[in-house]
């Protein structure tokens, strides 16, 4: 079983204006473009470089948010009403200020995002995707058979558990924060955001065990 | 895949933001590829070492950074425009219209899909 959610204002009909490159972005499309042009460089071999680097882009804040809503139930609530204030507490904006939503794994559900092909995945909250997440198969097929594309990255989910498929809107980008991990009480903030890999808070993967770490 | 550690002698670039276990860190993806690109062009000869070194240090170097440094791949970015120039790979004016062409695709681009040069007003027809 499972849900495939749209948010509110998913109105495909008018162009939002949403996408947006600064200066840098677009220089830098522009440079990758020349030089792909003329032969010098493969986009492929830099997103390869990219990749290498996919841990270190970005504040990655996003899981001191999971850890700070594991170990304190008032800030959970609030980041469940109301994600972006939540994190925006935390001193965390996103560059656009987009809104946020938490969406949370319990033991009943699961739930996945999967990220559009345009400048709207939360990357300076959740780091960089890897380059298989913006592939346009997995995309539609997370959609379309989010068990198999889980089981595929090692996850695999009991079959009475409900797996949700969030797709971010022009509006709206999520955040997973996934079940607090066993054997982690008494664990500090910090120790617990150690915890939260990029990959839980995207939904193809768990958060990690102590004992993962150690 | 190619696996590419963190070999390149790019990374002696001065001043380059470094975690603490001595790899490059991005404050966002673009800065991460004009690493890579650079990288790559310096590992194909385009440019030396020294090349590359006195364009970085030129900008680098000019009036107006920002005190905190947060301005430093802005440089790298123009060190690289800069290279790109003065090996006549393309000129600036052209550079700069592309630049300009890349925000209007952008902005044209409806969300959910990706954005591609094409997609620029300016461009169809």
């Amino acid at each position: 079983m499972s849900d495939h959610h749209h948010g509110h204002g998913d109105d495909h009909g008018h162009h939002h204006y949403d996408n947006h490159f600064t200066d840098m972005e677009a220089r830098v499309k522009a440079l990758e473009m020349v030089l792909t042009e003329k032969g010098l460089i493969d986009p492929a071999a830099i997103d390869a470089i990219v990749e290498t680097y996919e841990t270190k882009v970005g504040p990655r804040n996003g899981a001191r948010v999971v850890a700070k809503a594991w170990s304190d139930a008032e800030f959970a609530d609030w980041l469940r009403r109301d994600a972006t204030a939540a994190i925006a507490s935390l001193g965390f904006t996103g560059r656009q200020g987009e809104h946020m939503r938490a969406v949370f794994n319990t033991p009943d559900t699961h739930n996945l995002i999967v990220c559009t092909l345009c400048s709207c995945y939360p990357w300076a909250v959740l780091g960089l995707p890897p380059v298989w997440y913006k592939a346009p198969p997995y995309r539609s097929r997370a959609v379309i058979d989010p068990r198999g594309v889980l089981a595929e990255f090692g996850l695999e989910l009991p079959v009475e558990k409900k797996i949700r498929v969030w797709d971010s809107t022009a509006e709206l980008r999520y955040l997973v924060v996934p079940e607090r991990p066993e054997g982690t009480e008494g664990f500090t903030e910090q120790g617990l955001a150690d915890l939260v890999s990029r990959d839980s808070m995207i939904g193809t993967g768990l958060a990690l065990s102590p004992e993962a770490v150690r | 895949m190619s696996t590419c550690n963190t070999t390149s002698p790019l990374v002696a670039s001065a001043e380059l933001p470094k975690s603490a276990d001595g790899d490059p860190i991005f404050a966002e993806p673009w800065q991460a590829a004009a690493f890579a690109m650079t990288v790559r062009l310096h590992e194909q000869g385009v440019f030396s070492w020294t090349e590359w070194a006195e364009a970085l240090s030129t900008e680098l170097h000019k009036p107006g950074r920002k005190p905190d440094g947060s301005d430093y791949y802005d440089c790298w970015v123009a060190a690289l425009s800069q290279l790109v120039a003065k090996l006549s790979i393309t000129s600036g004016p052209e550079l700069e219209a592309l630049v300009r062409s890349w925000q209007r695709a952008a902005e044209a681009t409806p969300h959910g899909k990706r954005i591609v040069l094409e997609n620029d007003p300016l461009r169809r027809g």
